[in-house]
């Protein structure tokens, strides 16, 4: 055990050593108060210590000086703490506009990661140092939480809907990732870790055993569930053309079956896709009737991540023909044996 | 053995209270078991809480032992994932509803209270009998739940893991947790009556000892959340039993609310679990240092202030859970507000034992170790209301660490601090000061040694509730289990010397420290059933050591 | 502090029979017992409150359905039981003005009047809820897991009782069982599995905050009862009539409870009295 102990986590996010400045500051503070006092018990312990029992000391009731002093100083230090901890929080959950996106679902008692070219991993993730990485999180049963110390970042990951957290890694290693809010028996086992390359072995990680796409096998989904059916994007569609619409304003006419004020527009986010193929009836597409069924129960969130992948990559005149069947997969290269497919 | 005599002086500038018939107190006035059972004597229920709670106290205790053991090894090899699961639990739910917050209002408020303020007993004693056996019962039906199987959902059962998942006792304990819920209720409203209505001829709100002040804002805190917690558990059970989905996202719940609902109330918990020994500290040092509290009406302020600010800081648990991050910035601004007070309380002790003439008995030993403990325990909170190092150290063992050094270093050093301190008045007897005095040190010792690795061990990054754990993690974790079995042996102790005291002990006079306060002044040790011979005229303000002559007597 | 020469005798004074051990006057009793009351109607305040967030919170989240929820219940019922909780919370301030002025007879009748009106309020009450139940509305063994079609069930009951009304027939039967869709029925299109949950969490809110306040009517009959007892053996007097005046302020806090939960529950949404 003594081999692999150490004191200090290692740093390997860019955020990590704004995080442990931070933390040093604090420690500092926490060291000099607590020596004071520590310090003023005892001397105050030994110089006033009962010498005779019938002495009487003289009485103190306040003085102002002293009191406005031990109370605006911590106030002053108080405030120093809560902007620069503001600061440094909003480094952490603020992610570049630019960040390569990644998808993690948690389920008792695993970690299912998706990387957009096809990547699935269990319990690992591998990223490339020097580039922002946004990991979309959601659970499938309970609250799990993504943890990784050696990038002081952390996400509590919620079923029914997806949070997010951000970081850039610096330093080529392997790292712990835990789950960080207790779910259940095998709460200490749903642990992972996390690997991070050089660009180039990245690239090589990538191109071994990459199976077909996140995006096509959306694109597979998006045609075996007959999404194709009514969003055809042509003149005979009975739904809206979802060529392009990834993070436009749309602009939708009803909300929970109430009409809303005409020209009322949302974001088309990942959230909202997901949305609309749980629950059509949250918001729907100005001039188009509310028939779409609800897929709840029909699909995973994986598959959700997929199609939802499948339609952020779709674009003008890429809909797929109604009448096409599940297409043969692109060309798959060599396909890594034993990898664990779920 | 040689035992050592012990000499039980008076402080002669407040001379030994006398019985008007002569042996008759309240504990030998009447030998029946029905007479304790069925008591109205708020003395007497102060006992009877005293028992219970400290076998609950045991049972959390060897709860902590099973998870320490299990934890020496990075592998499960003690106990089983569930087992462990539902001992971790247990420990939460016992040490926190069954012990912590029961411990200084329910055994020393109710035993001091009416004394400290010249009254015969509580505004309503048949409630105060009630709120007693809904504790007992409400600990009857906890045991209940933890010997059909117990519940492994944490003591914070989040959602949906407790309301759809877990295979465990969920609604038994919930129903347990809701009982002893309406006793701290009753316990905290009949103490602010009492305070408001049954005050001695001239004791005004600020000639009040400053422990009065501190079960004052405790008792408001057990009146205004307890109930939210209730009626979260009874959501909880009908969730659990009709499954319509008030949490379970799958049916349009939300999860989230039920953290929100139950921080609600959990944190100002807290504040009931400190309170009162943060009260109990004030008079300790007071009397061993034997001068007056320094900023008497700012730190009786201070205790309002902690109970106030202490509503609106819960979702500092919450910074992780997708909270909006303006939200996550107020809420942590709200929390540094709870640190001034404390921090003042801190300083203006300081300031007492400033020119004072100290003693260093037990009870005074245990508020040193409170002082250092506290301090330690409180700053650590600013790591948790920066957001900045909240986010890395949230579900850490880093706040496992911060909370017991509130909780066991603060508090429990509190509730030891106020028994050594009130044994004489409470039984008559004194105890032992060198197996006191040993015990308090050993405590200490083990305290620091359990806990302070496991701030590193945090910071590290290993998680909570882990039983498994990466053997990078080992070493601190040795260190730990090692400083608690220390810290065990130093809790034990008492149990045996105090125990021997009751029966065996000298016989204490009236006031063996030089306490001030009525409760000292006033009666003798024991009191006798009605408190007071006469009711008592307070003219002065509290702590006015000052401005008499003293000489000093032994027995 | 400490005591001066000064102490005050006081086993010598004469007790009033009403005065308890452990207080000095009856007018310190009687303090002590008005603000015990009010503190523990404080303590209740929080409790509903707690509730009433939940719901404050979904009602927002799911306004649409919530209104749409808020139709099936009777308001003509709901505003009935309004009526009758004020006239018995009337009542009961008679009876705290009689056990003032020593009226003991009066005392005791005007409370057994209260809990008359409070039994009505019930038996309201009960009519709803069995109504409730038979279109499947009331949270139960077979609301559990994912078999939720009670709201198409309670919506095609509704509709029958709308066209029977229209016929100007009273009576109307309820639907089939089997002419039902199933809530996931992919054939649904516009009210999915979403507006059932929606309309299930009403009614599931509905019945624990008005169970809630049932239960607090039901202990309040059994304190008014025994109370009304002491006032006919005279134990209440101009002296003497705390608990009467508290157990005055309880049904008055539960009145006003009502008076919450009947806009919140019942005036929803646009459709009033449809």
């Amino acid at each position: 055990m003594f081999e692999e102990f150490k004191w200090l986590p290692d740093q390997a996010s860019t955020v990590a050593p704004e995080v442990d400045m931070l933390m040093l500051f604090i420690v500092v503070v926490t060291v000099v108060i607590t020596a004071l006092v520590g310090a003023l018990t005892l001397g105050f312990a030994i110089a006033f210590r009962r010498k005779s029992e019938s002495y009487i000391p003289a009485p103190w009731f306040g003085c102002i000086p002293l009191e406005i002093g031990w109370t605006l100083i911590p106030v002053g230090i108080c405030l120093v703490m809560f902007s620069w901890g503001v600061k440094v929080y909003s480094n952490i959950v603020i992610p570049p506009a630019d960040a390569m996106e990644l998808y993690a679902v948690g389920r008792q008692w695993m970690w299912k990661i998706q990387h957009p070219e096809g990547q699935r991993e269990i319990n690992a993730l591998h990223v490339p140092i020097g580039r922002p990485v946004k990991v979309t999180l959601t659970s499938e049963d309970v609250i799990h939480c993504f943890s990784i110390p050696a990038f002081r970042v952390k996400q509590d990951v919620v079923p029914g809907r997806y949070s997010s957290l951000w970081f850039q890694a610096t330093k080529a290693g392997t790292y712990q990732l835990f789950c960080s809010e207790y779910c259940g028996t095998e709460h200490s086992r749903m642990i992972g870790k996390v690997i991070v390359m050089e660009e180039a072995d990245y690239q090589k990680w990538l191109s071994e055993g990459a199976e077909s796409g996140q995006a096509l096998q959306g694109r597979k989904l998006y045609t075996k569930l007959q999404c194709v059916t009514c969003h055809t994007g042509n003149a005979e569609a009975k739904a809206p053309n979802l060529e392009g619409i990834y993070r436009k304003h749309i602009p939708i006419s009803h909300i929970d079956g109430v009409k809303i004020k005409e020209g009322t527009k949302v974001f088309a986010d990942d959230s909202y896709i997901r949305e609309s193929i749980l629950y059509p009836n949250a918001k729907v597409a100005a001039g188009w009737e509310s028939i779409m069924p609800t897929y709840q129960g029909l699909v995973t969130e994986e598959e959700l991540l997929q199609v939802i992948a499948y339609i952020k990559s779709l674009n003008q005149g890429q809909t797929p023909p109604r009448t096409e069947e599940t297409p043969t997969p692109a060309t798959i290269q060599n396909k890594v044996p034993n990898k664990e497919v779920n | 053995m040689a035992t050592v005599s012990l000499e039980s002086k008076t402080f002669e500038k407040f001379p030994d209270v006398v019985g008007r018939h002569d042996d008759a107190n309240y504990l030998n006035h009447d030998h029946s078991i029905t007479s304790w059972l069925f008591t109205l004597d708020h003395k007497r229920i102060g006992l009877l809480y005293l028992v219970t709670i400290t076998l609950m106290f045991l049972l959390g205790g060897a709860l902590a032992g099973a998870i320490r053991l299990e934890l020496l090894t990075p592998k499960g090899d003690f106990l089983t994932a569930d087992t462990y699961n539902k001992a971790f639990t247990a420990h939460g739910i016992i040490m926190l509803f069954f012990f912590l917050i029961p411990s200084i209002p329910a055994v020393l408020g109710n035993f001091l209270v009416p004394l400290m303020i010249g009254a015969k007993d509580v505004a309503f004693p048949r409630l105060n009998l009630l709120s007693y056996y809904l504790y007992f019962a409400g600990s009857v039906i906890a045991l209940t739940a933890l010997l059909l199987g117990g519940v492994d959902t944490g003591w914070t059962f989040y959602t949906p893991f407790s309301s759809t998942y877990s295979n465990s006792y969920v609604i038994v304990m919930a129903v347990g947790l809701f009982v002893v819920g309406f006793s701290s209720i009753l316990t905290g409203l009949n103490f602010i009556i009492t305070v408001h209505r049954m005050r001695c001829p001239g004791l005004t709100w600020f000639r009040l000892p400053l422990f009065i002040w501190s079960i004052y804002a405790t008792s408001v805190v057990q009146l205004l959340g307890t109930p939210v917690i209730a009626v979260t558990l009874g959501l909880l059970g009908v969730e659990r039993t009709l499954g319509v989905g008030i949490f379970d996202p799958r049916l349009g719940g939300d999860p989230i609310l039920f953290q929100h609902l139950f921080w609600f109330y959990s944190h100002p918990a807290v504040y009931i679990m400190i309170l009162p020994s943060l009260g109990v500290t004030s008079e300790v040092i007071a009397t061993f240092s034997r001068k007056n509290v320094f900023g008497y009406h700012i730190i009786a302020f201070s205790s309002i202030a902690i109970a106030v600010f202490g509503f609106i800081v819960w979702a500092h648990h919450m910074f992780t859970t997708g909270i909006s991050p303006y939200a996550a910035m107020v809420f942590s601004l709200l929390t540094f507000s709870v640190a001034i007070p404390s921090g003042i309380k801190v300083f203006s002790w300081l300031a007492t034992m400033y020119g004072g003439s100290i003693s260093f008995d037990t009870p005074m030993i245990y508020a040193f170790g409170f002082l250092g403990l506290f301090t330690i325990g409180g700053l650590t909170g600013l790591f948790l209301s920066t957001l900045g190092t909240d986010i890395h150290l949230h579900d850490t063992y880093f706040i496992v660490a911060h909370f017991h050094y509130i909780m066991v270093g603060g508090a429990i050093m509190g509730y030891m601090a106020g028994i050594h301190y009130w044994w004489p008045k409470m039984t008559g007897k004194m105890y032992s000061e060198f197996w006191g005095k040993l015990s308090a040190g050993i405590t200490f010792i083990g305290f620091n040694f359990t806990f302070f690795p496991q701030f590193i061990l945090g910071y590290l990054g290993m998680p909570r509730r882990y039983y498994e754990y990466p053997d990078e993690f080992q070493v601190l974790n040795v260190f730990s289990t090692a400083g608690a079995s220390i810290l065990a042996i130093g809790y034990s102790m008492p149990l045996f010397y105090m125990t021997y005291s009751f029966f065996f002990g000298e016989k204490a006079s009236s006031n063996p420290y030089g306490g001030s306060t009525l409760d000292w002044t006033n009666t003798t040790s024991p009191p006798s059933p009605h408190n007071f011979e006469q009711t008592p005229v307070v003219t002065e303000e509290p702590y006015h050591y000052h401005g008499k002559e003293a000489a000093v007597v032994s027995h | 502090m400490s005591a001066t020469n000064e102490t005050v005798q006081d086993h010598g004074q004469h007790h009033h029979k009403d005065l308890a051990h452990h207080f000095d006057t009856l007018e310190q009793q009687h303090d002590a017992n008005t603000l015990g009351m009010w503190a523990f109607l404080l303590t209740e305040v929080l409790f509903f409150g707690g509730l009433f967030a939940a719901y404050t919170i979904y009602r927002y989240k799911y306004s649409a359905m919530f209104e749409e929820a808020s139709n099936h219940l009777d308001i003509t019922l709901g505003a009935t039981n309004t009526v009758i909780l004020i006239l018995s919370s009337l009542t009961m301030a008679l009876a705290v003005r009689c056990s003032q002025t020593g009226n003991s007879l009066w005392t005791g009748r005007w409370l057994l009047i209260t809990i008359a009106f409070g039994l009505m309020f019930l038996g309201v009450k009960y009519v709803e809820w069995k109504h409730d139940y038979h279109i499947h509305l009331m949270p139960g063994k077979d609301w559990s897991g994912k078999d939720y079609w009670h709201w198409q069930y309670a919506k095609k009951a509704k509709d029958m009782e709308t066209e029977a009304h229209k016929k100007g027939s009273a009576e109307h039967s309820l639907p089939n069982r089997n002419d039902v869709l199933a809530d996931n029925d992919p054939s649904l299109g516009v009210r999915g599995i979403q507006e059932s949950q929606q309309a299930r969490l009403f009614f599931l809110l509905y019945f624990c905050m008005t169970s809630l306040h049932a239960l607090h009517m039901l202990v309040g009959f059994v304190l008014i009862g025994i109370i009304a007892y002491f006032a006919y053996q005279g134990a209440y007097s101009p002296e003497y009539y705390s608990p009467v005046e508290n157990i005055g302020l309880y049904w008055h806090f539960v009145d006003i409870v009502w008076i919450f939960l009947f806009p919140l529950l019942y005036l929803l949404g646009a459709h009033m009295g449809h």
